[in-house]
């Protein structure tokens, strides 16, 4: 709860320093506001407790998750000053959009309630459809936006539908009492429940951007500016994806008989087309898109395999997938900055030119290819004992066939860095954004080599 | 600790390497600190040898909720894999130091990097750390191939790496769901998955991961497609790393993980495997024969000789095992000895090409001599030992043979005091 205050708290502050002019303090006021919001986080560890008649419930898994929705959106800030050191217009609307995205994800880590659950839904929805056009003289922006927005609210009503159904049927919103609803049912369930949660699964898949709700996310990622396009893949994705592990894990497993074939479905088509398509990309961001909606297929098997482990599974996963993505993110706005696009063929020759920036993010795309001893591998390793230990043997094997091609667009950018010869350009970087960087790939090679810093804590 | 520190070195070397600025002093880094990591497997032998049965046993903790411990140690075919590793890197290095890269400390850092993972391939007791070290060895290789190599180099070691993944993450699978069938509490520790309990079913499936997995790693036809390319077109150390020491990293867990976990069903496809690697032997040597570039020539040579390996491993005798092994070390030293004197000619006379390098005798005779020698050596091994068992095992098998490396069922290398040491280097008991 205290997260939620403290940051919400941040991102009136932010707003006020805009009104006050204070340009120059917004950023530094952001970090120190995450940090001391991460810290009242993890102040809140071991102690279970909920809120408001169970509408926000604030237990180890939301604290976990919240944690590392925080340290994604630090990381992403900290590459804002780059990003945005040519603008002149004030920026205190943007940042403020986003820490109240953010506001919106811990919500959905942390809802007790559907309302709740759509609440936070609809504050990150909202702010991400201002985000996604926050450029507004680029026309890839304001499309992005336009598709995204249209998309968005027309999908959010499939979620509203749904949680409306399932009222009708269980008589609550409240997840403990849908859940003593299900127990009560005891095989027979209502089709008005049934289909509720159905769209339910519909609205939560969407903003995952899972196979077949995936067709926004190539052309929203394209088009939004890059750096908030890392926060949609990372912020976002992650989010969604523990709102509806919450749900089904807390809910309805009871019933994993009748959802489990669907997520299985769905996590398997996610796999395959986000792997197969990603190869045929032509930039890298396009690329990333894809990689994201790949990587949020091989999460749903976190939800699929509800055990012990999967919080464990889910959480390494959503640390590593976010950082290596930010990394190749804060690469990518480099590139794009210093080539004006981001073709694979702009990346010729880069390990020549900057090997730093190109050894970052060659350990990205390994720790997103899940090859050892990277996080990547650790987290995949993870997912993938935890399926199986469910006995879930040939979604293992899609998944991996899954990685085995996805190697084949993580490479793109490696060869051409280092075997392609150099057309002559280099990416002037300042050293804080190197230095931050660094940080990332030096994380990416430590929760590998360490992963039970991470893996214990669930 | 002596494993430990086997692995921990050549890691620091590679790292301190980094910093260094002149190419000289790069070579001569690398060279002193492949001898001392030579020179420690040395002290490791001979502990083995002269103190203990223990093996060099070195346990931590490392991810105790699943199961997975670093593990690591020593028996006899480890220790010869890590003597033959330490024993050619510096070798290869030497080799390397007549050509002269462009940014040789990442070179040489790859090198020792690659070492690493190959020493850890080979004393990891842990079948979660057998593979992390396995994947990585992939890693500096495919480096070493594609950034130092030759014309087409993109295309060719894409290909050489999306095979050996993918043939390794089946392996993966293969490794996880092992795992969950090992006795409680589950672990990754190799005496555990030696007890798994499978069914037969279970048995097929996962001696067919790992034998994707070793198989083209190895490689046997007809998984063998990327190899051909890939010797071409390495740079010189890379193709001796990739044909002195990776290939016997398949080799190596095709003995260690692979028979000793699925023993019923390497009975079951030994006669498969062993059809599969002879036809590889024929066709290889025919295709060898036709070829002219002399890179390619040994490549095609090598997957003929490898095949042999394969087939006296699966031929299930402990004199086919023993030949085995004692080819592997062989074929270890000789091809990265045919690469050393080919990559002489190739400096020399700028052509790889044997039409044109008629009389070469003449001009060079104590090269030809060394050349002869090699050639030589290699020969007799292939016609003497493994080709010998293997028929030898064949009419055995035909009478119901004996499998004494599946003693009692299953056969334990590590725990079995008396394996190996009593007269090295006999593989097995």
């Amino acid at each position: 709860m205290t997260t939620i205050i403290s940051i919400t708290i941040l991102g009136v502050l932010v707003l006020f320093l805009g009104i006050m002019k204070k340009q120059s303090w917004l950023l530094p006021v952001i970090l120190l506001g995450l940090v001391v919001s991460m810290i009242l986080t993890m102040m809140e560890w071991n102690q279970k407790s909920s809120y408001y008649n169970d509408m926000i419930i604030v237990d180890n898994v939301s604290v976990a998750f919240s944690v590392v929705l925080i340290f994604s959106a630090f990381l992403i800030f900290s590459l804002a000053a780059h990003y945005y050191r040519g603008v002149l217009r004030p920026l205190d609307d943007i940042y403020g959009v986003m820490i109240f995205a953010l506001t919106g994800a811990v919500m959905m880590t942390s809802y007790g309630n559907l309302i709740m659950l759509f609440l936070g839904i609809e504050t990150l929805s909202i702010a991400l459809y201002v985000l996604a056009g926050s450029h507004k003289e680029a026309i890839t922006s304001n499309e992005a936006t336009l598709k995204y927005f249209l998309l968005g609210s027309f999908l959010s009503g499939f979620l509203l539908f749904g949680i409306a159904l399932i009222y009708g049927s269980s008589g609550s919103f409240d997840l403990q009492k849908i859940s003593q609803f299900v127990v009560s049912c005891s095989g027979t369930y209502p089709p008005m429940f049934l289909a509720g949660l159905f769209l339910l699964i519909i609205g939560l898949a969407f903003k995952i951007a899972i196979v077949p709700f995936h067709f926004w996310a190539p052309d929203v990622y394209e088009g939004t500016p890059t750096l908030l396009t890392a926060f949609m893949a990372t912020v976002v994705k992650t989010a969604s994806i523990v709102a509806m592990f919450r749900f089904f894990t807390h809910t309805f497993n009871g019933i994993h008989g009748i959802w489990e074939t669907t997520i299985w479905v769905m996590a398997a088509f996610t796999i395959l087309l986000g792997n197969l398509t990603g190869v045929y990309q032509p930039n890298l961001k396009r690329m990333l898109a894809y990689s994201s909606i790949s990587h949020s297929g091989y999460m749903l098997l976190a939800v699929v395999s509800f055990s012990a482990m999967s919080n464990n599974a889910l959480l390494i996963y959503t640390l590593s997938y976010s950082v290596a993505t930010i990394s190749a993110f804060g690469i990518l706005i480099l590139i794009r900055e210093a080539h004006g696009n981001d073709y694979f063929s702009s990346l010729n020759g880069m390990g020549k030119t900057n090997p730093l920036e190109a050894f970052c993010l060659t350990v990205a795309m390994l720790s997103l290819a899940g090859i050892p001893p990277l996080a990547g591998f650790m987290a995949k390793y993870y997912l993938f004992a935890t399926a199986l230990e469910k006995g879930f043997v040939w979604l293992v094997i899609i998944a991996v066939a899954g990685s085995a091609v996805s190697v084949a667009y993580y490479f793109k950018p490696i060869m051409a860095m280092y075997l392609k010869e150099s057309n002559g350009v280099k990416l002037t970087v300042e050293t804080p954004y190197k230095v931050h960087l660094i940080c990332m790939t030096l994380m990416i090679i430590l929760i590998g080599i360490l992963p039970f810093l991470v893996i214990g804590l669930l | 600790m002596l494993t430990v520190i086997l692995i921990l070195l050549p890691l620091t070397l590679s790292l301190i390497l980094l910093t260094i600025r002149q190419e000289k002093a790069i070579r001569q880094f690398a060279l002193a600190g492949s001898l001392v990591e030579f020179g420690v497997a040395v002290a490791a032998f001979v502990q083995y040898k002269t103190s203990c049965h223990c093996n060099l046993l070195f346990t931590a903790d490392w991810l105790s909720t699943m199961g997975v411990s670093l593990k690591f140690g020593m028996d006899g075919i480890s220790l010869l894999m890590v003597m033959l590793t330490t024993f050619l890197l510096p070798v290869i290095i030497l080799a390397s130091f007549s050509h002269s890269y462009s940014r040789p400390a990442a070179f040489y850092s790859l090198i020792l990097l690659m070492e690493m993972a190959l020493v850890g391939v080979f004393v990891a007791f842990d079948g979660l750390i057998f593979y992390i070290f396995w994947e990585l060895a992939l890693i500096p290789a495919y480096f070493i191939c594609a950034v130092w190599g030759g014309n087409d180099r993109i295309r060719i070691t894409f290909k050489f790496f999306i095979y050996t993944f993918v043939g390794s993450l089946f392996m993966l699978v293969a490794l996880i769901y092992l795992y969950y069938r090992t006795p409680l509490p589950h672990s990754f520790d190799f005496q555990w998955l030696y007890a798994a309990t499978l069914t037969p079913v279970e048995q097929t499936w996962i001696f067919s991961a790992f034998f994707l997995a070793f198989a083209i790693k190895i490689p046997i036809f007809p998984l063998h497609t990327w190899q051909p390319d890939t010797y071409t077109v390495s740079p010189a150390a890379g193709s001796m790393l990739l044909a002195g020491i990776m290939l016997k990293m398949g080799l190596y867990g095709m003995i260690r993980w692979m028979i000793p976990i699925c023993h019923h069903a390497v009975q079951q496809y030994a006669p498969v495997v062993i059809i599969l690697a002879i036809t590889g032997i024929v066709y290889a040597s025919v295709i060898a024969i036709r070829q002219s570039d002399m890179k390619r020539l040994v490549a095609y040579s090598s997957i003929a000789h490898v095949g042999l390996i394969a087939a006296g491993i699966f031929a299930l005798t402990p004199n086919a095992l023993e030949g085995a092994v004692i080819q592997m070390v062989s074929h270890g030293v000789n091809i990265v000895g045919l690469f050393i004197v080919i990559d002489f000619i190739e400096q020399r006379t700028k052509t790889r090409n044997i039409g044109d390098l008629g009389g070469i005798a003449l001009k060079a005779p104590r090269l030809a001599i060394v050349f002869m020698v090699i050639m030589l050596q290699r020969r007799v091994y292939v016609v003497d030992v493994p080709a010998h068992h293997v028929w030898e095992n064949k009419c055995n098998h035909g009478r119901g043979g004996r499998f004494i490396v599946v003693r009692n069922g299953r056969f334990h290398p590590a725990d079995d005091h008396d394996f190996l040491d009593r007269n090295f280097p006999r593989a097995f008991p």
